[in-house]
């Protein structure tokens, strides 16, 4: 078996034995319900984590994500509710300055030889900074486009919901998989994670590249900060504090790399999913504090890393060895 | 010099018509001509090898000819159309691939991957992966690999990698292919393997660059070659024109008729054993080797670059440690399984490239000095700057270090002042035995002399030296015995009159077993 499919796996047995484990305490966590409302709740997290799983497979990283998805939710609602701009002319005009921001982050990192963690840093003081400079207050949308959109699920069997903000995160992780595992972007994105000298000794146009991974991974962030805005019908700067290193957590919890080279958009879905379990665990426990979350997803990602690390470096011997016989 | 081409031929073959051509090319780096109006011409169906030592010239020609320099003058023709190559990728457009000596693939990505990037077969805009395994075990089918395609690459041996490779550097450009020391990290079965695939190639109509140091492999694989000394071209003659000793003097630039001088040192009869090396080897590095060495001697060390000397020390002093064989100290066995281990005992190390691992440029002389000796007594006993600048200037003194200040930065030094505080590092640490790796390289005749005294000082102190060097005039005048290392093998030990160039010329060049070697310098 590809040994990058081993973490990968285990992330899914993981998973399944702490939901059924969850699942054998309350009853109630096998529910249709439940299970859509994972979706809902995550969706903004799921949405940054696709892009931020092309950034670490590329064997970068990007810090920039929670900042940007404030500083959209901030934009997009002072677009809205002070200037009366419809809705979706405030989602292009976001869109568009977040993939300015993404692709000037990734002409940065490429041109100038910063690495990512200090540039996407920088990229993170700029928006949240920015986003604190248009308003320091929290402002709430309210607009007929706005409430119809949040308020549209389906109904799924069971009496279960299925928002559209769920089934977005779900379509972004298809075509973010398709992206990564069936198009040339896809395997350039792999190729600089793996040896970026070889990557361009092999005609792999890196600084192209390097922009593209940079600018989906901002408007990722760029439409999670929408997907956020449309969960709590308002924009506030201080908004998703730290969603880049949960993002950061899931990609790693899925499986990727955190070197570069290695990962699945699937391990990302995953991985929220496990973050997401874990967090209403919590809640149905209702006598653990919220921090155990915390708690909880450092733990797993403690045994993640070192699953990975034994995972690789036995496996590169193993290998190796039965070649030679 | 003898620098004659064999014009003749040269116009013979010209009339076949060259696949690529290098006319009169020069590079200059600086004040420093690496390539001196060079002619180099590659035939269609044939393996041309580029033989030269270090700062001949090989890799910059090779870099012109892959479109990773530009000549600053001459031309390069390509089927006899001029051609501006400005970089590997657009090269390759050209016809002309190359494969390095370290693996440039993607050992994360599948071996289908790494031989169609960029050029995957698509279907409706997504990558077609079937269809990629398929054309890719087609293709590898033809190397004689039967691997899955969809692999990871990095799963599979060095040899197997540097296959794959090449077929993604046949498969892109198709008409000259350059080898830049394709086996250097390969066993002698993967060799073997890669050279089946080469001469098929060559059957098919390729031309072949083949950069190797490996004697053998050039007379067991290249129809052609051209020797480079110094940025100028010597020669370049059909292989069966030519006996290895006329290539190895050629590469070496020596004329063997020259001095008859022995060494002085050949004559002191051997004093007290201190180490004693038995089988001493490691795998895919250097061949096992006995050689025992006494108090006050020095071992010369020689060879051609690649020929294994440098891995010798190396394993000599613990930094990639011997697999195989045993070592005793003063008749006591030891281990010697990490550098610090090796200063445990009292050994040194001077390495070849001392900007890359032996000095640190950015510390002071003292600084420098003082490391080896700050090692070997443990970072809880921390020499205080009075002790260190009392050694530092002890031994500075002692190698006539010529310094502003001893708080300067080494980087500062000229060369072979930075040597000098190499050498005055190892020796604050007392050492039974020190090993000089190119002790003379890149710095001027001036210092030469004086390290070559202080060789010759340390010897008459009672130390133990083994120092390897290319330039065999001084190999034979501080050598108490030489060494010959070829193809990573130890294949000749010269004692007394044998140490002279003419001899030490001939056991470099000479193939086959040691026996036959011995036999041929006695007679």
């Amino acid at each position: 078996m590809n040994r990058s499919l081993r973490p990968l796996l285990a992330t899914v047995v993981i998973f399944l034995i702490a939901y059924a484990a969850a699942v054998f305490q309350f009853p109630g966590l096998l529910s249709t319900r439940v299970l859509g409302n994972f979706l809902t709740d995550n969706a903004f997290l799921g949405i940054a984590a696709v892009g931020m799983t092309f950034v670490i497979i590329s064997g970068g990283i990007d810090l920039s994500v929670g900042a940007v998805i404030g500083f959209t939710g901030v934009l997009v609602a002072v677009l809205i509710t002070w200037l009366g701009w419809h809705p979706l002319a405030a989602f292009a005009a976001a869109f568009v300055v977040a993939a300015a921001f993404g692709a000037a982050m990734g002409l940065v990192i490429h041109y100038l030889e910063v690495p990512p963690f200090i540039v996407t840093l920088a990229g993170m003081f700029l928006a949240r900074g920015g986003a604190s400079v248009i308003t320091q207050d929290s402002v709430p949308i309210d607009h007929p486009f706005y409430s119809a959109i949040s308020s549209l699920y389906w109904r799924l069997p069971g009496g279960g919901r299925l928002s559209f903000v769920g089934l977005l995160m779900v379509a972004v992780f298809v075509v973010g998989a398709i992206v990564a595992h069936r198009t040339k972007f896809g395997s350039y994105v792999y190729a600089l994670g793996g040896n970026a000298t070889s990557a361009s000794l092999m005609g792999v146009p890196v600084a192209r590249t390097t922009v593209q991974i940079y600018t989906l991974s901002s408007v990722l962030a760029c439409l999670a900060g929408i997907v956020f805005s449309l969960y709590t019908s308002a924009g506030y700067p201080l908004a998703a504090v730290g969603v880049e290193l949960d993002a950061i957590g899931a990609v790693v919890i899925g499986g990727t790399l955190l070197t570069g080279g290695y990962g699945f958009v699937f391990g990302t879905f995953v991985g929220v999913m496990l973050l997401g379990l874990v967090q209403t665990y919590i809640i149905f426990d209702g006598t653990l504090s919220s921090w155990w979350t915390k708690i909880v997803i450092g733990f797993l990602l403690f045994l993640f890393i070192v699953l990975q690390r034994l995972v690789f470096a036995a496996s590169a011997r193993g290998d190796r060895v039965a070649e030679k016989a | 010099m003898q620098d004659t081409v064999n014009r003749e031929q040269d116009a013979a073959d010209r009339a076949t018509g060259y696949r690529m051509e290098a006319r009169q090319v020069s590079k200059i780096f600086g004040t420093h001509k690496a390539l001196d109006g060079v002619d180099f011409g590659l035939l269609p169906g044939e393996v041309h090898a580029l033989l030269g030592e270090n700062g001949a010239g090989k890799s910059t020609l090779i870099k012109i000819l892959t479109g990773a320099y530009q000549p600053d003058g001459g031309a390069i023709f390509v089927d006899g159309e001029e051609v501006h190559l400005t970089s590997p990728l657009q090269a390759q457009t050209y016809g002309i691939g190359t494969v390095y000596q370290e693996v440039n693939l993607l050992p994360n990505r599948s071996v289908a991957e790494n031989l169609f990037l960029g050029h995957q077969p698509t279907r409706f805009g997504l990558v077609d992966r079937r269809r990629m395994d398929r054309e890719a075990r087609v293709l590898l089918k033809r190397y004689g690999l039967d691997i899955d395609p969809s692999s990871e690459l990095g799963a599979h041996s060095v040899a197997v990698q540097q296959i794959v490779a090449i077929a993604r550097a046949v498969q892109l450009s198709g008409k000259v292919l350059i080898l830049d020391e394709p086996t250097a990290s390969l066993d002698r079965d993967e060799v073997q393997r890669l050279f089946e695939v080469i001469a098929s190639l060559k059957r098919d109509g390729l031309a072949i660059v083949f950069i190797t140091h490996f004697l053998d492999q050039v007379f067991a694989l290249a129809d052609r070659v051209t020797i480079l000394r110094n940025g100028r071209l010597v020669d370049t003659r059909r292989l069966t024109e030519l006996s290895r000793t006329d290539l190895v003097r050629k590469m070496l630039g020596k004329d063997i008729a020259f001095s008859g001088s022995t060494s002085l040192e050949a004559e002191r009869p051997p004093t007290e054993l201190l180490l004693d090396f038995k089988g001493y080897g490691r795998k895919r590095s250097v061949r096992p080797f006995s050689l025992a060495i006494h108090k006050g001697e020095v071992i010369g060390v020689a060879g051609l670059l690649g020929s294994g000397r440098t891995e010798m020390a190396r394993m000599m002093f613990g930094i990639d440690p011997a697999d195989e064989g045993s070592v005793t100290l003063s008749g006591k066995p030891i281990t010697v399984k990490s550098a610090t281990e090796a200063i445990g005992h009292g050994f040194g190390f001077c390495p070849e490239d001392r900007k890359a691992d032996g000095i640190l440029g950015d510390l002071s002389v003292r600084e420098n000095i003082v490391i080896a000796l700050q090692g070997k007594l443990g970072w809880f006993r921390a020499l205080n700057r009075d002790e260190q600048l009392d050694l530092a200037g002890q031994f500075g003194e002692a190698m006539d270090i010529r310094a502003a200040s001893l708080d300067m930065p080494v980087k500062l030094l000229s060369g072979g002042n930075q040597q000098k505080v190499i050498l005055a590092r190892w020796l604050a640490t007392d050492p039974a035995f020190l090993i000089l790796d190119e002790p003379t390289r890149g710095i001027d005749v001036g210092a030469h002399a004086e390290i070559v005294r202080t060789i010759n000082r340390l010897r008459d102190d009672g130390m133990a030296l083994v120092v390897i060097s290319s330039e065999i005039d001084e190999v034979v005048a501080y050598s108490s015995r030489v060494v010959v290392m070829r193809d990573r093998e130890m294949v000749a030990e010269l004692k007394g009159e044998d140490i002279n160039p003419a001899v030490i010329v001939q056991a470099i060049a000479t193939h086959g077993e040691n026996s036959e070697f011995e036999a041929e310098v006695t007679a």
